[in-house]
This record gives C-alpha cells, sequence and structure tokens, in this order.
C-alpha cells in the first residue's frame, strides 16, 4: 500500500481548497484536486479533507465511494479507462481491451505492481462516433485499434509524457452532418441579450413558448414555464446551471455543441438569467469531458472582457450574471436534475424526493433552473430570431453504430427514425436504440415512427444496429451499465440492477431457465414503477423491450429445462478462488 | 377543496402540510413500510410505502396529502408489488432470521410475515461485509442493513452527534463511521442514543443480552406489524 508523506497531503488538500474554496460544498471539487494530484484520495487525505473543510469523514469517504474517477488507492502513472458503451464494443472495445491488457501485463482496475498503468473500463465516454474510445489521464483517446495499441503499449513503457504521444491519438472530430435551423445559422454574438434589451424578459418567454421550445434533455418540460416558475418563485438568490452531464449511452452532441457552439450556449445561460434574475450559474461538465476545460474557461473569459459576463452586461448596470464551471467525477445518475444539484453542492448524487422541485428548490435550497446545452443554445436563437423562425423546432441526433456516417444530426422534430437511418447510411439496420441506454428499441416496422413529444422522445442519442448483430449484446450491455450507474438510493433500483444484470449473465452464458424468466417479469413489474428517479424509471426498459418485441428470440435466450437444474453458476462461484490461484479463465462480469 | 383524501375507499382527513403516511396514520390506516419512522424526517428510499395518487406512484412518506386525492395502497396489485420488492431487498443483504438476535422484533421480517413472503425466488447475492466490533456496547453488523438512513437521521437530529453517513454507490452502497478510523468504537455514540436503538433491521444492536427474550415474549411474538406505528426505537 502506497504510504504518503503528511506534508503531502497537507499540501495537496491546501492547494485544492485555494483553488476551489472552503466549505463543506467544494468537498467534490477538492477530492478531484487531490485525486489528480496524488493519483487517489488515500484514507489518510479523508480526515485531513474534512478537518480543513469543515466536514465529517463520512462526507469524504462517501464521495469518493461513489463517483467512477476518485479512488481509495493509487492509480496507475497512466490512467487508462476504455468506453464500455456498445457502440465501442461494435467497433471492437472488447478487442482492443484485452490487448492492451495483455500486452501491458495488467489485470483489468487493477495498477500494475510497477504502478505504471491501469486500464479499467467505464461507462460510455461520448465518442461513440469514432471509437473504440477511451481516456487516459483525462484526456480522450480515439479510434484505438491493434496499430495504436501496440504503439501505446510500447509509449507507456518508454514513460513518454502524453505531449510526446502522436497528437492524433487525442483527436475529437465533431463530424457534424447535418445542419439545419441551429447550426446552419450563426448567431452574432450578444445577438440574444441586444434582443432582450430591445424588448423585454416577457416578450422572450412568448417567443420561446411561440417557439414551442421544450427541454432537449429528454423530459420535454416546457422551457418558457420553466423559467417563469424559476423566476416567480420567492428566494433569496436564483441560480441558473447547464446541465452539459451528457452521459446517456451513445450521445455525443453536447460535446460538439460545447465545442463547437460554446458561446451560444453561454449566451441561452446569460439570457436565461436575465429573466429568471440569477446572478450566479454553473455548467456541470461530465468528467469525461475535462479535456473541454481549458476552451470552457477561455470562452468565459473572453465574454467577461467583452462584457458578456460579469458586472454591467452590455452596460445595463443591473445586469449581472457569471458563471463557473463544476467538474463531474464519474456519474450517469448526475444527468438527473435534483441530483446534478446535490453534486454540484459537494455531495453525492443522489436525487432528491420531489416535489418539491429544483425550479423553486434547487441549488443551496434556492430557485433554480436546469437546462440542457441543447435547449439553452436554442433558447439564445430563438430570443434573437423569434418563435416563428424556429418553427416546429429542430433536434439534434447522436448517430452511431452500423451505419457508413456517424456523427451529429440535425433534423425537424417530427422525423422518422428512418430519416436519420437514411441520412446516416444505415441501410439494412434490423433495430434502433433510441434515446440511450434508458430509451426504446424500435424493430425495423417501426421505422416509420416520427420522432416528437407525441411519438417517441429522445434526449438524442440513436444507435445503429445492423443486420449481422445480435441484439441481446446490446440488451445486456444496457443491462450492466444500469447496474453500474444505479445510484443506490432506493431499494427498487439498487437491487433490481443487480438481480437484473445477474440474470442477464446467466442468459449470455447459456445457464438461464425459467425461473429467471419469472424474475424479470416481476423486477419489470416493480422496478421501473416504484423507483425514486427515471434512471429506475428506465433501466429495465431494453429487457422489457427485447421480451415484448422479440417475443421468440426472448424466449430463446432460456434454456428449455425448467426447475431441474442448479440455480447457480458455478463458474461464476469459482471465479474468486481461481482469480487467487492464478487459474485462466477468470471472469469479470463487472 | 375539501381536507379528505380517500384512501382504498376510505375517506381520511389531514391536516394541512401532513403527508400521506402521517394522514393515514392518524386515521389507524397502516401503510407498509421500512425506512419510515413517525419521529423523523421521512427518507423515501426503501419505497415499500408506494402508493398510487390519482394513478401516479408515490411514496406515502413523502407525498404531501392534498384535498381530493384519490390513493390506491392496500389493492392486490399494489400489495404484490410491495412483496416482490421485499424479495429483492432481502436477496440483496445477508438475512439469517433463524439465528439472528433481532429475531422476533425484526421490522422486515415481520413484514415478510404480514406480507406472506414464505420463499425468496430471487437468487441471493451474499454479498461479503465485515462486522465492526469494535464499540464496548453496540455492534454493527453490516449484513443486516438495508440502507434505510434511521440510524444517519436519528444520530444527526436527536442525539445530534452525527455518527453516521451513507457512502459507496450501487450494490456498494455501505453505511460509514464518521470518524478517522470508520470504527465504531472511536465515535461518540453510547448505549443511550437514539441511533443505538433505532435500526428496524438489527444492523446495529447493543452487545450483552442477546437472546435473553424468550420465543413467545418477543415484540412480533403476538402482533403482526400493522397494529403498532413503528417497532423500531420502542423495545
Amino acid at each position: 500500500m502506497e504510504v504518503f508523506k503528511r506534508d503531502d497531503l497537507l499540501a495537496a488538500v491546501h492547494s485544492g481548497i485555494e483553488r476551489h474554496g472552503a466549505g463543506p460544498p467544494s468537498a467534490l471539487q477538492v477530492c478531484q484536486f487531490v485525486q489528480a494530484r496524488l493519483s487517489c484520495v488515500p484514507a489518510a487525505a479523508v480526515p485531513v479533507i474534512a478537518h480543513a473543510l469543515g466536514t465529517t469523514t463520512g462526507h469524504i469517504v462517501s464521495l469518493v465511494s461513489f463517483y467512477s474517477f476518485l479512488h481509495e488507492s493509487p492509480r496507475g502513472k497512466y490512467d487508462i479507462y476504455l468506453s464500455d458503451n456498445i457502440t465501442d464494443r461494435m467497433l471492437g472495445g472488447r478487442t482492443v481491451r484485452d490487448e492492451l491488457c495483455l500486452d501491458l501485463g495488467v489485470a483489468l482496475s487493477e495498477p500494475r505492481l510497477d504502478g505504471r498503468v491501469t486500464v479499467a473500463t467505464t461507462s460510455c465516454t461520448g465518442f461513440c462516433d469514432q471509437g473504440p474510445a477511451g481516456l487516459v489521464n483525462g484526456r480522450p483517446l480515439t479510434r484505438l485499434d491493434r496499430a495504436r495499441v501496440k504503439h501505446i503499449v510500447q509509449l507507456v513503457e518508454e514513460s513518454q509524457p502524453l505531449d510526446q504521444w502522436p497528437q492524433e491519438y487525442f483527436a475529437v472530430q465533431s463530424n457534424i452532418r447535418r445542419r439545419d435551423k441551429l447550426l446552419s445559422t450563426p448567431l452574432s454574438q450578444c445577438a440574444a441579450l441586444s434582443s432582450l434589451a430591445e424588448s423585454s424578459a416577457d416578450r422572450v418567454l412568448e417567443q420561446l413558448e411561440r417557439g414551442d421550445l421544450t427541454g432537449r434533455g429528454g423530459a420535454g418540460f416546457p422551457t418558457a414555464a420553466k423559467w417563469r416558475l424559476c423566476r416567480d418563485a420567492p428566494g433569496d438568490a436564483r441560480y441558473v446551471v447547464c446541465n452539459a452531464d451528457e452521459a446517456e449511452p451513445g450521445t455525443f452532441k453536447d460535446r460538439v455543441l460545447l465545442t463547437e457552439y460554446a458561446d451560444d450556449v453561454i449566451e441561452g445561460m446569460t439570457l436565461c438569467a436575465l429573466i429568471v434574475g440569477a446572478h450566479k450559474g454553473f455548467i456541470y461538465l461530465r468528467g469525461e469531458y475535462a479535456f473541454l476545460l481549458p476552451h470552457l474557461e477561455w470562452v468565459l473569459q473572453r465574454r467577461r472582457g467583452d462584457n458578456l459576463l460579469g458586472e454591467s452586461i452590455v452596460g445595463h448596470s443591473d445586469w449581472q450574471f457569471d458563471i463557473e464551471i463544476h467538474l463531474g467525477a464519474g456519474a450517469y445518475i448526475c444527468g438527473e436534475e435534483s441530483a446534478l444539484i446535490e453534486s454540484l453542492e459537494g455531495k453525492r448524487g443522489v436525487p432528491r424526493s420531489r416535489p418539491p422541485y429544483p425550479v423553486t428548490h434547487g441549488y443551496l435550497g434556492q430557485p433554480t433552473v436546469v437546462n440542457n446545452v441543447e435547449t439553452l443554445l436554442a433558447a439564445a436563437h430563438i430570443a434573437a430570431r423569434g418563435g416563428d423562425w424556429f418553427g416546429a423546432g429542430t433536434k439534434l441526433h447522436s448517430v452511431s453504430g452500423d451505419c457508413e456516417f456517424p456523427g451529429i444530426y440535425e433534423f425537424p422534430v417530427g422525423c422518422t427514425v428512418a430519416d436519420i437511418i437514411d441520412a446516416a447510411g444505415g441501410n439494412g439496420a434490423q433495430a434502433v436504440q433510441v434515446a440511450g441506454a434508458a430509451g426504446h428499441l424500435l424493430l425495423a416496422d417501426e421505422f416509420a415512427t416520427p420522432i416528437d413529444l407525441k411519438n417517441l422522445t429522445t434526449s438524442g442519442s440513436f444507435m445503429i444496429f445492423g443486420p449481422q448483430r445480435e441484439l441481446f449484446d446490446a440488451t445486456a450491455n444496457f443491462a450492466h451499465f444500469f447496474a453500474r450507474e444505479t445510484c443506490g438510493f432506493c431499494a427498487p433500483c439498487r437491487t433490481g440492477t443487480q438481480l437484473a444484470k445477474s440474470v442477464v449473465n446467466r442468459m449470455v452464458h447459456g445457464s438461464a431457465f425459467g425461473r429467471d424468466r419469472e424474475a424479470i417479469d416481476r423486477l419489470v413489474n416493480v422496478t421501473p414503477v416504484m423507483s425514486h428517479c427515471g434512471l429506475g424509471g428506465s433501466a429495465l426498459n431494453a429487457l422489457r423491450d427485447l421480451r415484448d418485441k422479440c417475443p421468440e428470440y426472448y424466449q430463446g435466450l432460456f434454456s428449455e429445462k425448467e426447475d431441474d437444474v442448479l440455480h447457480f453458476d458455478l463458474e461464476l462461484e469459482l471465479s474468486e478462488i481461481n482469480s487467487i490461484t492464478g487459474q485462466a479463465g477468470v471472469r469479470t462480469d463487472d | 377543496m375539501t381536507n379528505t383524501i380517500t384512501i382504498d375507499d376510505r375517506e381520511v382527513p389531514f391536516d394541512p402540510g401532513q403527508t400521506i403516511m402521517e394522514a393515514a396514520r392518524a386515521a389507524g390506516l397502516y401503510i407498509e413500510h421500512l425506512c419510515y419512522n413517525p419521529q423523523y424526517q421521512p427518507h423515501g428510499s426503501c419505497k415499500i410505502c408506494t402508493v398510487k395518487v390519482d394513478g401516479k406512484m408515490q411514496t406515502a412518506c413523502t407525498m404531501p396529502a392534498a384535498g381530493g386525492q384519490q390513493v390506491e395502497s392496500a389493492s392486490g396489485e399494489m400489495m404484490a408489488r410491495r412483496e416482490t420488492l421485499l424479495e429483492m431487498i432481502f436477496a440483496e443483504g445477508n438475512h439469517y432470521c433463524a439465528f439472528c438476535t433481532k429475531s422476533g422484533n425484526c421490522d422486515l421480517q415481520a413484514l415478510a410475515y404480514r406480507l406472506n413472503m414464505h420463499k425468496n425466488s430471487f437468487n441471493h447475492r451474499y454479498p461479503v461485509r465485515e462486522i465492526d466490533a469494535s464499540h464496548p456496547d453496540l455492534i454493527l453488523d453490516h449484513d443486516r442493513c438495508i440502507f434505510c438512513g434511521l440510524c444517519v437521521r436519528a444520530s444527526s437530529d436527536k442525539d445530534h452527534k452525527e455518527v453516521f453517513a451513507m457512502a459507496g454507490r450501487g450494490k456498494a452502497t455501505r453505511l460509514v463511521v464518521n470518524t478517522d478510523s470508520g470504527e465504531l468504537g472511536d465515535s461518540e455514540i453510547s448505549l443511550e442514543d437514539a441511533a443505538a436503538h433505532v435500526c428496524p433491521v438489527g444492523a446495529i444492536m447493543p452487545k450483552h443480552g442477546s437472546y435473553s427474550t424468550p420465543i413467545g415474549q418477543r415484540y412480533f411474538d403476538d402482533r403482526s406489524i400493522d397494529e403498532v406505528d413503528n417497532a423500531s426505537g420502542k423495545l
């Protein structure tokens, strides 16, 4: 076990506090700072951080044990995470993982004995259109293949600093394939704010209503109504939060928007703040997108210099607003708005009980607007151009999987599933998963379905499965995803996702029987309806869809033999002892 | 707007600010629950008290009562869901009723009787969890913990000690102790504290005197769980 000098611990903690501020709400950011500095948040640092921030040790332990990118023991000097989303797997992600582990002589998720490297898998990293992908020390790794893996192994063994690696290994492309209203017409600087200055808050809200703007994160709540509720709620302060915790498997549109259109998104946030009366805002950026931090900080700084943020925005003495970036640390649940607010307050990302809703009782208990990146961008455009210009609106889709042109597609609201498949060159697709792991499986006979709030809602994830794919591979991948990402607060989701995963594992290994099929039926009847939030609400969608839409195929995943078999998995039961004795065939189900 | 709600065909009055659970209790109606205890702020995590309010699923312990609400609680459909959820909770931890010191005084066990849970058709997970026996008077047996958070609330709100916190994620969710060592023995908790007695399942139990109550005289031996508010904290 690594031993840290007390002076080093103190130095790391105090630099973190200097950077992020004292007090319990800084705890998550300070932990991330310490993680970056020491490669972990060691047990010895926990009391140091707790005492320095005036909080309990349990609070710090609760964070380190909750967020995927925080660890109690040191990671390798090269800390590699490989995206485990189904689209990465379809591009060969599993082979990349196995080759990396084999060539580096490292066991999955465990640092090599010399401390040189760790290889682990993580939930979707948001580079599905250029996978197999991953992260090394927080920097993206895209288009991994055999040649790159071989070279990366060499670079690691030679201890080459990342700056000496071929920079194309870290290249992230935007791949915008279809532009409609939002992406084809650039917004001139401060066009939305000028429009607000020339008209009024109510006028802008009317335009948002006229443009029928609803939340683009998937829930579809009317944006103007949300802003009004926040403005009218009693409170000492108000906050605007940009939800850039884009973690739904298969979604990467917000990454592209923050790369190419950060100004428009921030303009949308500023517009919202001036309308609801907020002086402070946050961009909650998912940890996987940490590489965007310098760019976003630069845009914020430039806008401050241009008088578009800070005091007296565009010369209005009472217009005051600024934005802080809060970095996530690997937790899908933080995309849920109340969990996101908990995380902003430096806590575990556990969704709150509602009512009350964040719009009246959000950050620090004050009225808070939480909007998706795309929603804020669209709001800025509508404010500048009017609601009629937006018409029925557009939606961005992140297209990945079996198609010729994966990337970003902006389509009018109401386009069909087939429109997107055709545009992306996904000929012959047998199925599409719309709205991610939490979304819906659509088979070929449903491709005429229009994507809108009435027929098929989406957060923008669009994963195409060609005729050669086993649909169950995706189902199993999603079951594992939810078992990994459930926050653990409520019993139906915490236990239901684990039980579903264990059944799915038996299905994978051909050892699932009648009782397992009944178990899935019972879980589908309980977890979605009794869970605390939408994560549990949608965690079994994929299994349910496969069961209901492909009954024969689904049936075939269970053995004919009913109850005359052992209800345990011999290989799994022996995996622990096998790993201790170094036997081959060790199975990792996580 | 009238100040009554309907719970399973029965009209129940409520005071403004009351939750559905509070209104039901005041009217002598029992809604199954584990993480709710009338002495503490509701948590809404076990979800056993889930009811259908005007067709929408809500936890009775957190949902404010509002005039005219139609609440479905004891229907066959809802009771079946509760029973399934209870099996799921049993399958998650290590609950050995046969030789557990809490047997006969346990909310989880009593609820299983109440819901006619005679077997568990889910595969048990048998997690490996360590026992913390560092405290002279109390034992912390993580095997039995159902993460209801009652000890966290009791220690913070009643004892003003903040001895406990909930940590981890998903299946690794765990109760932790707010000491530098993480051990209960180094905390300020004492046998007299509310947190020492609030556990509904016996994850936190007084040492010494185990099995001292003969079978037949234990709390639930001659009661069903629905006859009392909540056994926790009364023993």
